[in-house]
């Protein structure tokens, strides 16, 4: 029965707005320069809302950044973060937004990486990586190979779980640490 | 044996998080060596209230308040950088009236945050009676906060698409007078500080961060500035029409303590002269621009910073299409700006270390989000 269509139901709905990013390829002399270099490490240039950025390889991420603050004077990176998609295989877009104070121009590079892939770590090329990239691994579980210094830096060193991942809910929370320290039952 | 008396030790002591000069709850383990700091590790998280999770799991509309909870007081900088952001994402044209109020707001609360972190650095440093005026000419502003929103502190001033609020009748007078009001009191400051003894003697040289160490380490704002960049989104990336005011950037040389407290006095003048300048000319027109009683952005991400008192505070949302941010990330300034304590503690004297905190201008509640 209940595959026979309902002649009364409602009509489909109108079509939804696309469901990806509606970029524009990005091209300057810029791009050009970075095409040259990593050729197909990278693999997309593109602006979104006139905001530029490029996708590129997990391991090229780091050459990147010391190529663009060597030869194009980024040399200010604004700051690192990760975004969760845990139904595709590379599970986290990882983010790095850098700005140069000589061209005043923003770029982000973005890449793709599954859960467990320990990235390079940034801090040889601009030190304020070091706390960013912590943020990073203690929020999303994404450890940075290389770190001086990898530990959590928001949590508490022995919470379990990352909270800005998508399976956490936003009730969830590490019971047993907070039964320890806290002498409750839930921080609920 | 005679070596044994010389020998000293590192000695390790821990700094907060209860300490009344740690602004919050700062905690910071020294390493020591007699007075001289050979080491600092800054403890945070005690403030972590989750922002950023929260921001995920409400609707854009509903997470405005929220933003205004981590630099509590520079609440309407916050609350404008998001909205920013996220007219952004929906192209959506803030009206010249709403974006004129929105700058005189703004720049009385950089004021206010400046006052604040004058009133705290001068406590710090053993000076009490300052704290007194700053809070005296602080209420002003905080009197026009209430009148206009209803609150004093998390103002929740600004909307997605522009303003909620008609201005009150008398709020040009109002500004106007707080101007008058506060700009003699910034010289009274300065004839108590700029040349005093006690205070250059403790505020030279302390905590110096060039040029370079700045941008190595991301630091923005007056610290950038004190080192002798001169660089300001206000005017490297104008928005808000903030193209239409004169107002100089303030300089320093050295990048110690002392010049961020000139480019911080410096920056107060210059926000009043902005303020003056917009009350002159708030045009007719409505407050709200033409964004959907819905708010559901098309797929895509962002990244709107603006100037923010401690320095570029960034916001990167990323919409999936829905009602509610896919992610949000606030790029805190007073997290990256911290992150260069150790930098500038290093060979300090254990009690300069407090002026060098004192300094950077922390608000904890940002830098644990």
């Amino acid at each position: 029965m209940a595959d026979v269509p309902n002649p009364q139901a409602k009509p489909a709905p109108p079509p939804k707005a696309p469901a990806v990013m509606a970029a524009t390829p990005w091209e300057s002399a810029l791009t050009g320069m970075l095409k040259e270099q990593f050729a197909a490490q990278i693999a997309e240039f593109a602006t979104y809302l006139g905001q530029n950025f490029l996708v590129a390889q997990p391991e090229a991420v780091v050459p990147i950044l010391e190529f663009l603050k060597l030869e194009a004077d980024f040399d200010y990176l604004v700051d690192v973060t990760a975004v969760d998609y845990p139904k595709r295989p590379e599970r986290f877009d990882l983010v790095y937004i850098l700005y140069s104070f000589a061209r005043n121009e923003r770029i982000r590079i973005k890449t793709r990486i599954p859960d467990g892939y320990k990235p390079q770590t940034a801090v040889g090329v601009h030190l304020t990586a070091n706390w960013l990239e912590r943020e990073v691994f203690d929020m999303f579980g994404i450890e940075f190979a290389g770190h001086p210094d990898m530990r959590r830096i928001l949590m508490p060193e022995e919470w379990e779980g990352h909270p800005l991942r998508k399976d956490r809910s936003i009730t969830d929370m590490d019971n047993r640490w907070v039964k320890e320290n806290l002498g409750i039952e839930s921080g609920q | 044996m005679p070596d044994t008396f010389l020998d000293s030790t590192e000695l390790v002591i821990n700094m907060g998080p209860q300490h009344p000069s740690t602004h919050g709850v700062l905690r910071v383990i020294l390493k020591l060596d007699g007075e001289k700091v050979t080491g600092t590790e800054c403890v945070i998280g005690y403030l972590h209230r989750g922002v950023e999770k929260i921001g995920e799991n409400r609707t854009y509309v509903q997470f405005v308040p929220y933003v205004d909870r981590m630099d509590y007081v520079a609440s309407v900088s916050n609350g404008l950088g998001f909205c920013l952001a996220i007219e952004k994402l929906l192209s959506v044209e803030v009206p010249p009236r709403a974006q004129v109020v929105r700058v005189i707001l703004t720049e009385l609360n950089r004021i206010a945050s400046h006052l604040i972190w004058l009133g705290t650095h001068c406590l710090d440093i053993g000076a009490i009676t300052p704290l007194f005026y700053v809070m005296r000419e602080r209420e002003e502003i905080l009197n026009i906060y209430e009148k206009y929103c209803g609150a004093r502190l998390t103002t929740h001033a600004f909307r997605i698409g522009g303003l909620e609020y008609e201005l009150y009748d008398g709020f040009e007078q109002e500004v106007e007078a707080a101007c008058d009001f506060i700009a003699p009191k910034i010289d009274e400051y300065e004839r108590l500080l700029t040349g005093n003894r006690i205070w250059v003697g403790r505020l030279k040289g302390i905590g110096v961060l060039n040029a370079e160490d700045c941008k190595q380490y991301g630091v923005t704002g007056p610290m950038l500035r004190a080192a002798g960049v001169k660089w300001d989104l206000r005017k490297a990336q104008p928005y808000s029409g903030y193209e239409q005011y004169e107002f100089e950037i303030p300089t320093g040389e050295n990048g110690d303590t002392y010049d961020r407290y000139l480019v911080r006095i410096e920056e107060m003048r210059q926000s009043i002269r902005i303020i003056r300048q917009a009350v002159e000319r708030i045009p007719t027109g409505p407050i709200m621009g033409k964004a959907p009683k819905v708010i559901k952005p098309p797929v895509g991400e962002v990244y709107v910073s603006i100037e923010a008192p401690k320095g570029e505070l960034g916001y990167f949302v990323v919409s999936d299409g829905s009602t509610q941010p896919y992610r949000v990330r606030v790029r805190p300034p007073s997290f990256i700006n911290l992150q260069a304590l150790d930098k500038m503690a290093r060979g300090s004297l254990v009690a300069d270390l407090v002026a060098i905190i004192g300094t950077i201008d922390i608000v904890l509640g940002e830098v644990d989000r």
